[in-house]
């Protein structure tokens, strides 16, 4: 009996793989620069190491709005807010783009290409513009993730209608309702669930971005950790540092402990 | 006959949980909308203004840019690279079917959870303050987020291998090293691959603004397009970040289908 051999196309594959991912890699590494460490590195890290556990405690509450829990509360607020505000513009979005025929639908593609654009326009260039037209703070930030999380939650809802058990409404049809019974007695209820699980875990990712909104003035504590860093005053740093994560993990373990709950 | 019929509890009967959860959540948005200050004056001059400016991109700024553009790839590559690398040892001492011992498998977990819930821009911030502006930061910033990433992804995949492979070459009187090798690494070769894609994905997308904070790459040219009010440059940034991620992703999600 002969073993039969595979073809030399099928295997020389892999090698041919493997040196196009090398050929990418050292193409990569040739546009990084690995000189220009500053000479105050070592230090500076040290420094910053230090300031994590000998943190500004007095800096977490001051009583005059100018302190760590108010900048976290403001964080959660555009975060919240952002998060309820583009759930619900991302039904309609979400309708739009699901594909629930088996064919090419241009109504699907045009909503999912358009989705696509919102989701990979980059968050802090849409709260610089709106900070353009309301100026720097809060609020700018509120829009930009209004309409950036717009992108994500449309994604997942329609992938959520899509999905669904077409039956009941179906069903409803059959029985003589209209499409606007179907879409309130039989989808809505189905995919509800579902979207209520994606803006909560979408409000996970919010926080995240939240905290770094501040950087471009878009309000949250990102502006007070970029002027603890130009500072240099590393023990401000180092409390700011341990509030976010504080605050991440405990958004975190909430939504997911939420989330279980919802889909039992 | 009387028939009785169940009386619902009075809680139930009134919808009493659904109707708190609704006045808290309105409440949460009262709340946040004052503390955000929602509703300020909204200047649509300028925003429409702003608008108006991008839409007549100045297209001969697009030569000036490829160089950065190509950067800011090449640091999310790098960086992907570095952190994938360095999770796999990481992403074996964390995983239940291979290391016995809770204590130190906790231990880790604990560490890299605290690590991934420090977003992508304040490690950047980190890391221009002790390494200083260039494209060095940014690769460790990216380095940092892929470690936590596909530690979690690795760990996750590690421990749901098929044990078959592991105890043949336990009974056959196999070392940890070799069950790891000739075991395992064959198992999730592919779901790594697909990790590294997806994490290489996420760096993009970080990648194009961390420049913002002098961390290298498209992001510097944002910000200083902006600074100078040259939107017509802004539009030719954000269009020419937004082919790369489009890019990227298509060509990510094509190789990962391969995979799988």
């Amino acid at each position: 009996m002969m073993v039969q051999k595979r073809s030399l196309k099928s295997r020389l594959k892999p090698y041919v793989a493997a040196l196009i991912a090398l050929l990418i890699i050292i193409w990569a590494f040739s546009g990084i620069e690995f000189k220009g460490i500053k000479d105050s590195a070592g230090s500076v890290l040290a420094a910053i190491v230090s300031g994590l556990f000998q943190p500004d405690w007095s800096y977490v509450y001051s009583g005059h709005g100018e302190d760590l829990l108010s900048a976290l509360f403001e964080t959660l607020a555009i975060a919240f807010l952002g998060t309820i505000i583009s759930s619900f513009i991302a039904v309609p979005f979400a309708f739009w783009a699901a594909k629930t025929g088996k064919h090419f639908s241009v109504r699907s593609t045009t909503g999912k290409f358009l989705l696509t654009l919102v989701r990979v326009f980059p968050e802090l260039v849409l709260a610089i513009m709106f900070i353009k037209a309301v100026g720097p703070g809060a609020f700018a930030g509120v829009l930009a993730m209004s309409v950036h999380a717009v992108g994500m939650m449309g994604k997942l809802f329609s992938e959520a209608i899509e999905n669904i058990d077409r039956g009941p409404e179906e069903a409803i049809i059959a029985a003589g309702g209209n499409r606007v019974d179907a879409l309130s007695w039989a989808t809505l209820p189905t995919v509800l669930p579902a979207f209520i699980n994606f803006t909560l875990y979408r409000f996970e990712i919010a926080v995240r971005s939240a905290s770094i909104l501040g950087i471009v003035g878009a309000g949250g504590v990102g502006a007070p950790l970029i002027f603890a860093l130009s500072a240099r005053s590393w023990s401000r740093v180092g409390i700011i540092l341990i509030g976010i994560i504080v605050m991440v993990t405990i958004i975190d373990w909430l939504s997911a402990t939420i989330r279980k709950q919802l889909l039992k | 006959m009387k028939a009785t019929i169940p009386k619902r509890p009075w809680v139930k009967e009134w919808h009493v949980t659904g109707f708190t959860i609704f006045l808290l959540l309105v409440l949460a948005v009262l709340l946040s909308a004052q503390a955000t200050q929602v509703g300020q004056d909204f200047s649509m001059d300028q925003f429409v203004d702003l608008w108006l400016k991008m839409a007549h991109p100045d297209w001969p700024y697009l030569s000036q840019i490829m160089t950065p553009l190509a950067q800011t790839v090449q640091m999310a590559i790098v960086g992907t690279l570095l952190g994938g690398l360095l999770a796999i040892p990481f992403a074996f001492l964390a995983a239940a079917n291979i290391i016995r011992n809770a204590a130190l498998r906790w231990f880790i977990r604990l560490v890299m959870n605290l690590i991934r819930s420090i977003p992508q821009m304040l490690l950047a911030a980190l890391f221009v303050a002790v390494v200083g502006i260039g494209t060095l930061s940014g690769v460790g910033a990216l380095a940092v987020f892929s470690f936590g990433m596909m530690f979690k992804l690795l760990y996750e995949a590690i421990e749901t291998v098929d044990s078959g492979p592991m105890e043949a070459m336990r009974a056959a009187g196999g070392k940890r090293g070799a069950m790891i090798v000739f075991a395992i690494f064959p198992q999730i070769l592919n779901q790594y691959l697909s990790f590294f894609l997806y994490t290489l994905e996420l760096n993009v997308r970080a990648s194009a603004v961390l420049g913002y904070l002098g961390a290298g790459g498209i992001g510097l040219y944002l910000n200083t397009t902006l600074d100078t009010f040259r939107y017509d440059r802004t539009a030719v940034v954000i269009l020419a970040i937004l082919v790369v991620i489009v890019l990227v992703d298509t060509l990510s999600n094509q190789l990962r289908e391969a995979l799988s």
